[in-house]
């Protein structure tokens, strides 16, 4: 059986989408946001920590989609991973509910330097249907220091893959330099 | 015909009556839908198995002390708790006192009632004891190891094996109850659609017919059809993410890979046909948003029937790999005795043989005109979780064609009264999410929000997991854990 379809699949045509243009907006910010130091370190290849600090999962499932055969996020040598510790990015997706404060602070803490945080999704860049109130700090930024946001509610898989390109092209330009 | 249109009447109750109803519970006379506070009350809705009646019972709370349901009917404890952290108001007679979403850092307390600001630092939070030889605990989470939602997990092991877990959630509070107060009715509709981001459709949908029940207003045919069709569609791609994870969490990633790419088609499909992937904000109070055109239902047939030829492969390939069923069957069960007393429902209830779906059992059109059949096993295992899934998106593909062959024409929304009751409206729903029975409750006055309650399946899904991984090896509990798949953010809110 495993056979059978391993056969087909072997034999049909991919589903992967070719590599979309990276996101102009993210390569502003970016640029803004990195010293050539870290860049210098980074290269080609990324490791990345998801850490929900409180979205309503939305986020989560397009993150996700990245990994299915037609993002193939692996290919352009980004990955994620189990631990902050393994990471060079923090993806972080929703406001910081205060009782996830600590958790996201400590996250932050332990990924080593350099390292660069993505705020996914419209409660993550503090412009999200979930205005301020008692229980959550408001977006990414009122937590730990943010280097790019990728905006939507949630983003596309397809804006994800633009605004991480766009990271590793301006960590690949780095190392050049 | 069931009365469809807002069966969830309004009771006052005195406190004798109040502690006769937790006896009831506890004698299995009614289910518990949910059990929530605000300003001056507490609120019971319930749910007669036998009948389909349903019912939501007030109590007032002069002095801030209410009979605790608890005491009598376990099941209702998380919901005791968490009325405590959100209104301040005192069980008597709780049999766990322990905070639940309040975990100290608010900076207020009782947010929904007094919202008094309260600084003391957190107390410490303390787990149950367990006792024995050679007894080890790993800590898990918040932050777990995948792409997921926060929530911690108090594992009790010997050797390999879990002697208990004790689950602390509340992470993900993000204050929705309180956000919802003076909202219109459109804030509201953002607000509930974005609770559990994975069951939205069913969160909009609940809270539209709330909003509806309250103020009696009627939508048109076409409205419930294409309301049923998100809702299946939604159905769809959440059980095949739901199934390639299970079997990825039994190594076998191969059913994930193909699992992955009939949801992404799946979410292909909703953005090409109604502008969002996962259709979030198409269903609002009067109606829907988006209508559907005949290059969309023909779209959609295509689909389907590709869908359909592609995951009866895979089906196939779940049920004869002998090395991935070694996994699945007999790990984690849940007896028929729990899923009855905590009324869980979803593939949860379905899988130890509670034949609950409120698209049967509290039937809302266009439900009530579909033929579909509720499938049940017996064996309670991830196994009987993974096969209720199987056999829903089977279902829903049938119920997608349905809704496409008997889809009237007429218009797609009614719009709401432009001078609202200025009187307060109360009213609820109960309707299907993927995972099972979602309930809003909601209480209006001149056109604003004045209190909303959402209740996820979750809430009685979660507890069952504690009971699940029992005796099961530590290794386990990601099969498990994935077989059940709760809310995290639905039940923080």
């Amino acid at each position: 059986m495993t056979a059978k379809l391993l056969a087909q699949s072997l034999l049909s045509k991919p589903v992967t989408i070719p590599a979309p243009q990276p996101d102009e907006a993210a390569l502003a910010e970016l640029a803004k946001a990195l010293n050539e130091r870290s860049r210098a370190k980074l290269g080609r290849s990324l490791t990345i920590r998801e850490v929900d600090a409180g979205s309503c999962n939305g986020c989560e499932l397009e993150i996700h989609a990245l990994n299915n055969a037609f993002y193939d996020l692996e290919r352009f040598g980004i990955k994620f991973v189990a631990s902050p510790k393994h990471a060079d990015v923090l993806m972080v997706t929703g406001v910081v509910t205060k009782n996830m404060e600590f958790a996201v602070k400590r996250a932050y803490e332990v990924t080593p330097d350099p390292k660069w945080i993505v705020a996914v999704g419209d409660c993550a860049a503090g412009c999200g249907v979930f205005t301020e109130n008692y229980a959550h700090l408001g977006g990414v930024a009122s937590t730990i220091p943010v280097d790019l946001h990728i905006k939507g509610c949630p983003p596309q898989p397809i804006d994800l893959l633009k605004g991480l390109l766009a990271l590793l092209e301006t960590a690949a330009e780095g190392k050049r330099a | 015909m069931t009365n469809l249109h807002t069966p969830w009447e309004p009771n006052a109750v005195d406190v004798a009556s109040w502690e006769g109803l937790g006896r009831d519970l506890a004698r299995g006379k009614y289910v518990l839908t949910s059990l929530w506070g605000g300003r001056g009350h507490v609120s019971m809705a319930l749910l007669d198995p036998v009948s389909g009646k349903s019912s939501v019972a007030h109590l007032p709370v002069p002095d801030g002390t209410f009979p605790s349901i608890a005491k009598h009917y376990l099941p209702a404890l998380r919901l005791e708790r968490s009325i405590t952290d959100m209104c301040g108001f005192t069980p008597v007679g709780c049999p766990d006192p322990r905070p639940w979403q309040d975990h100290g850092v608010w900076g207020v307390k009782a947010p929904l009632t007094d919202n008094k600001p309260h600084t003391d630092p957190p107390p410490p939070y303390t787990f149950l004891p367990v006792e024995g030889e050679g007894l080890h605990q790993i800590p898990v989470g918040p932050i777990h190891a995948g792409i997921i939602e926060p929530g911690h997990f108090r594992f009790t092991a010997n050797g390999e094996t879990v002697v208990r877990l004790e689950e602390r959630l509340g992470y993900m509070h993000r204050g929705a109850e309180k956000l919802f107060e003076g909202q219109d009715i459109s804030g509201g509709a953002k607000i509930a659609a974005r609770l559990s981001g994975d069951s939205t459709v069913a969160y909009s949908l609940a809270y539209a017919r709330a909003v509806e029940a309250a103020w009696s207003l009627d939508v048109p045919q076409r409205a419930h059809f294409l309301r049923a069709l998100f809702a299946e569609i939604e159905r769809i791609a959440n059980h095949l993410g739901d199934i390639g994870a299970i079997c990825n969490d039994a190594a076998f990633s191969v059913m994930l890979a193909h699992c992955g790419i009939l949801r992404e088609e799946t979410l292909r499909l909703a953005f090409e046909c109604f502008g969002h992937r996962l259709m979030m904000d198409r269903i609002v109070p009067g109606g829907v948003k988006v209508d559907l055109t005949r290059d969309s239902a023909e779209k959609i047939l295509a689909w389907a029937q590709k869908t359909e030829k592609h995951f009866e492969i895979l089906v196939d390939l779940y049920d004869n790999t002998a090395s991935l069923r070694d996994r699945t069957d007999t790990t984690g069960t849940v007896s028929a005795e729990l899923v009855t007393l905590y009324g869980a429902g979803g593939h949860v209830g379905r899988a130890s043989g509670r034949q609950f779906d409120s698209r049967k059992n509290t039937p809302y059109p266009p439900y009530d005109r579909l033929d579909f059949e509720i499938p049940l096993r017996n064996t309670g295992d991830v196994n009987a979780r993974v096969w209720i899934r199987i056999c829903e998106i089977r279902q829903s593909l049938s119920l997608i064609r349905q809704i496409l062959n008997h889809i009237p024409e007429g218009g797609i929304a009614f719009s709401l009264p432009e001078s609202p009751p200025a009187e307060t409206q109360e009213g609820a729903a109960l309707v299907e999410a993927f995972r099972g029975d979602v309930f809003i409750w909601l209480r209006i006055t001149d056109g604003k929000i004045e209190r909303c309650h959402p209740r996820d399946p979750s809430w009685f899904q979660w507890p069952l997991l504690e009971n699940a991984i029992k005796g099961n090896i530590v290794a386990d509990f990601p099969l498990c854990n994935k077989s059940f798949n709760c809310s995290y953010a639905g039940q923080d809110l």
